[in-house]
């Protein structure tokens, strides 16, 4: 698929990658990051990294990431082609599913397929962040940031505000 | 934490397309790090649309189904109250402001990407955001670990191999590994315990 036009490349690659995420649009970082970086080679390991934490660093939902690449891609009609695509199939599929999702409320394959959703999400978010923790560790120093920020946010109930902030600050500073 | 059947605040009237803009507006604008929990405070506290387990089953919802979950949410609570209309509206306001805002972050950190700073704050943004992720999935594995078996830990680190460390395709490995995951699920439901 060496497709000339790289609003369609966008369109197909988000539109094909929307239905695997099951979970959150975190279970398809992974997968994004191989076409992005890998396959299609729009953008470099450090720049992915770069670009999830501008989007998780900015409010909003951090699915923004891929409106993010669209931009870097194809300018301003890229952000809108790769929001659209990686959302729109699952937004027709939620309003259908949604009015009907009571009647399923007590169905045994229900609980079969959470079930078996789980361990599977719960693998692919931790992939997730082992790969963007790769593009982001330019030192020890910052995979040790990584690391205690992962620690802190799991012991403590404090904003992960605090850290997005901390990383900036020490970042800045050139300390990490 | 109160699970009595009937809510005991009564629920805020049914709201129009432009409170469902605006109310989904207001949650995107202030959601660092986690959208989902300052919904909650939102829908169920602050406008009153729908009570606490009503949103507890939604996000069931929203997390069983393809799609990032906020957006899922708002699907469904925006067409539960105008239709169509209203999971548009719903949709637009939780992406538009905010995906417009990442863009010019996005070229404004572009433009001084030459000033080693800023460079260096980003850098240091990237490694907080992956230990964000990171904390997320270890947090989401506690049913895992809290009930210990075989079948579970093992897709999950069947998953976790095949992605981060062999950088197999995500389809491939959904695909299997779902297939494997669920025909486990149902075998250990169907024994008698």
């Amino acid at each position: 698929m060496n497709d000339s036009n790289p609003l369609v490349a966008l369109a197909l690659h988000f539109l094909a990658i929307s239905i695997f995420a099951v979970g959150g649009a975190n279970v398809v970082l992974p997968e994004i990051h191989r076409q992005v970086v890998d396959v299609a080679g729009w953008m470099s390991d450090v720049q992915f990294a770069q670009n999830y934490a501008i989007a998780q660093a900015a409010p909003g939902p951090n699915m923004l990431v891929v409106t993010l690449i669209g931009w870097h891609v194809a300018g301003v009609w890229g952000a809108i082609v790769a929001t659209l695509a990686m959302t729109g199939p699952t937004c027709v599929i939620a309003y259908v599913v949604g009015g009907i999702w009571h009647r399923f409320r007590a169905a045994r394959w229900r609980r079969v397929v959470q079930g078996a959703l789980v361990p599977l999400t719960v693998g692919l978010i931790i992939a997730s962040g082992l790969i963007l923790a790769e593009g982001a560790a330019r030192s020890y120093a910052t995979a040790a940031y990584t690391a205690v920020t992962m620690v802190v946010l799991l012991l403590t109930r404090i904003s992960p505000i605090w850290l997005m902030a901390g990383g900036a600050i020490l970042g800045a500073a050139g300390l990490i | 934490m109160n699970k009595s059947p009937s809510p005991i605040e009564p629920l805020s009237p049914p709201p129009g397309l432009v409170q469902l803009f605006v109310g989904f507006l207001s949650v995107a604008v202030i959601a660092f790090g986690g959208v989902l929990p300052i919904a909650r405070r939102a829908l169920v506290e602050r406008y009153r649309w729908i009570t606490p387990d009503e949103f507890t089953e939604l996000i069931g919802l929203a997390q069983f189904l393809p799609g990032p979950n906020i957006i899922n949410l708002a699907i469904v609570v925006g067409g539960r109250f105008c239709g169509p209309a209203g999971s548009v509206v719903a949709f637009l306001g939780l992406v538009l402001v905010p995906g417009t805002g990442v863009v010019l972050a996005s070229i404004l950190f572009s433009h001084y990407a030459d000033v080693q700073a800023v460079s260096d704050m980003l850098a240091g943004l990237a490694a907080a955001a992956a230990g964000l992720v990171l904390a997320m999935g270890v947090r989401m594995a506690e049913p895992i670990y809290r009930r210990p078996r075989v079948h579970t830990i093992a897709i999950a680190a069947a998953a976790f191999i095949a992605i981060a460390v062999l950088g197999l395709s995500l389809p491939v490995v959904m695909l299997t590994l779902g297939v494997i995951s669920i025909a486990l699920s149902w075998w250990v439901e169907r024994r008698p315990r």
